[in-house]
């Protein structure tokens, strides 16, 4: 991966979205600053409907911020127009969603080289840029497989390797371990840890502590606000100490 | 924890000095319960005066050996068979101050358990760490502290959740008790006149 450890990849600077007007107006999000590094994995928790998923959306320019600015690798999303936007999405930006969004007449592979040939690379370097994402993630062996020939875990993995081919320096997963067992979920988990130890900027949107644990730093967002963020102590012996009673 | 039953199982497993007993107990546990050594002597003097285990005498390096005794093994037996005591229910700290945060006025309690959210999910992080960084160059004796590990990060887990379902109550509450004060206004009857009303009936 061609990034530094420590450089910006997301900024969001007094993001706020609101949906409707006037007096029916919600703010799903208001004046957000939040920033990214590469090689940082972020969680983010909160209650349904403070805005964990708005956040995420705004992130990789799915949706437009009522005010504020969201820069990508110091892009200002604002400034690019809806091909742009598609374009840096498909090379830049990798998404991990619930349901996985695989497309059932592709096979594993096809579906992970699908961004890449969008965007005009050959088939068959897409395929190779595939078949090197699977084996990242662990499933080389499902290549050729359907949907409908792998379980909610092995279909969860092919998803992330779809987010991850090419050189994307964000990786935005939202709730992506909601469908799985806790076994396969941890090894999503794995999946995300290694890609931010890689050098990717990882945001992975959850509500189970036992995955934000995971993250280099934890946000909690309530009513649209980042109201508190914990960042592991590294200080493990005394914490174990502590746990002596 | 049982320090009592847990020198007695490591002497199941074969006749030690003190330190020896120390040393293995904390390299079982991963040190999460580090065992100072004036406590592995007391035990092992208790342990000998209840019969449980004999006093083999000096190794010739100035170590005291000892070794389970028949009634010892049947200790050990019997502590592995029987599920550990609730401790009617064991003491909890952060339930007790809540308990207590809640009933008094002019007290945070969201904030107290925003506070202890960090504070659980930091410690979870933690150990989530410990534990990736055990089980990426796992070598056997890992085993026995991984499973420790693992008891941490559900007991840290289940902590985090009980906060989010006492935030989740104490929202209902407050809007349970928004809604009741907005019927009372449209319909124009105070709480306390309909305690009268109730009364007389």
């Amino acid at each position: 991966m061609s990034v530094q450890r420590g450089q910006q990849v997301l900024e969001l600077a007094k993001v706020c979205r609101t949906f409707g007007d006037g007096a029916t107006s919600v703010a799903a999000l208001r004046d957000v600053d939040l920033t990214i590094d590469a090689g940082e994995f972020v969680a983010v928790m909160g209650p349904s409907g403070s805005g964990k998923s708005s956040l995420l959306a705004l992130s990789g320019g799915l949706d437009r911020p009522t005010s504020g600015g969201i820069f990508v690798e110091s892009t200002p999303l604002a400034d690019l127009g809806l091909n742009e936007l598609a374009r840096l999405r498909r090379r830049a930006v990798g998404y991990v969603f619930q349901d996985f969004n695989l497309v059932p007449t592709l096979t594993a592979a096809e579906n992970v080289a699908l961004p890449l040939e969008l965007d005009g690379t050959p088939s068959r370097e897409a395929y190779r840029q595939a078949r090197e994402a699977m084996d990242l993630v662990g499933i080389p062996e499902l290549a050729n497989r359907f949907m409908d020939e792998m379980s909610g875990g092995q279909q969860q993995r092919v998803a992330i390797a779809r987010a991850i081919i090419g050189e994307r320096r964000l990786i935005l997963a939202d709730e992506p371990t909601g469908a799985l067992d806790s076994t396969t979920g941890q090894g999503v988990m794995e999946v995300l840890r290694s890609r931010a130890d890689a050098g990717a900027a990882v945001m992975l949107v959850t509500h189970e502590a036992r995955h934000a644990a995971w993250a280099d730093r934890v946000v909690f967002i309530r009513d649209g606000r980042i109201v508190d963020q914990a960042a592991a102590m590294h200080d493990p012996a005394m914490l174990l100490a502590q746990a002596g009673f | 924890m049982s320090i009592r039953h847990s020198l007695l199982a490591l002497l199941q497993d074969q006749p030690r000095y003190g330190y020896q007993l120390r040393v293995e107990f904390e390299s079982r546990t991963g040190a999460t319960w580090p065992l100072n050594i004036g406590q592995v002597y007391t035990t092992l003097d208790r342990l000998e005066r209840d019969g449980l285990v004999q006093n083999d005498g000096d190794d010739g390096e100035g170590h005291v050996i000892y070794s389970i005794t028949p009634e010892g093994s049947l200790a050990v037996r019997s502590w592995f068979d029987a599920p550990v005591e609730r401790n009617n229910p064991p003491r909890n700290e952060l339930a007790i101050k809540l308990a207590l945060a809640v009933t008094l006025p002019g007290v945070d309690v969201a904030a107290i358990i925003q506070a202890q959210r960090v504070a659980s999910i930091r410690a979870l992080q933690d150990y989530t760490k410990v534990r990736r960084d055990t089980a990426a160059n796992q070598r056997p004796a890992d085993t026995a502290w991984l499973l420790v590990l693992d008891s941490l990060i559900f007991q840290t887990e289940a902590e985090v959740r009980w906060l989010d379902l006492c935030e989740a109550r104490m929202v209902q509450q407050a809007e349970a008790a928004k809604s009741q004060s907005a019927r009372q206004q449209s319909t124009g009857v105070t709480s306390e006149e309909v305690r009268r009303a109730e009364a007389r009936r």
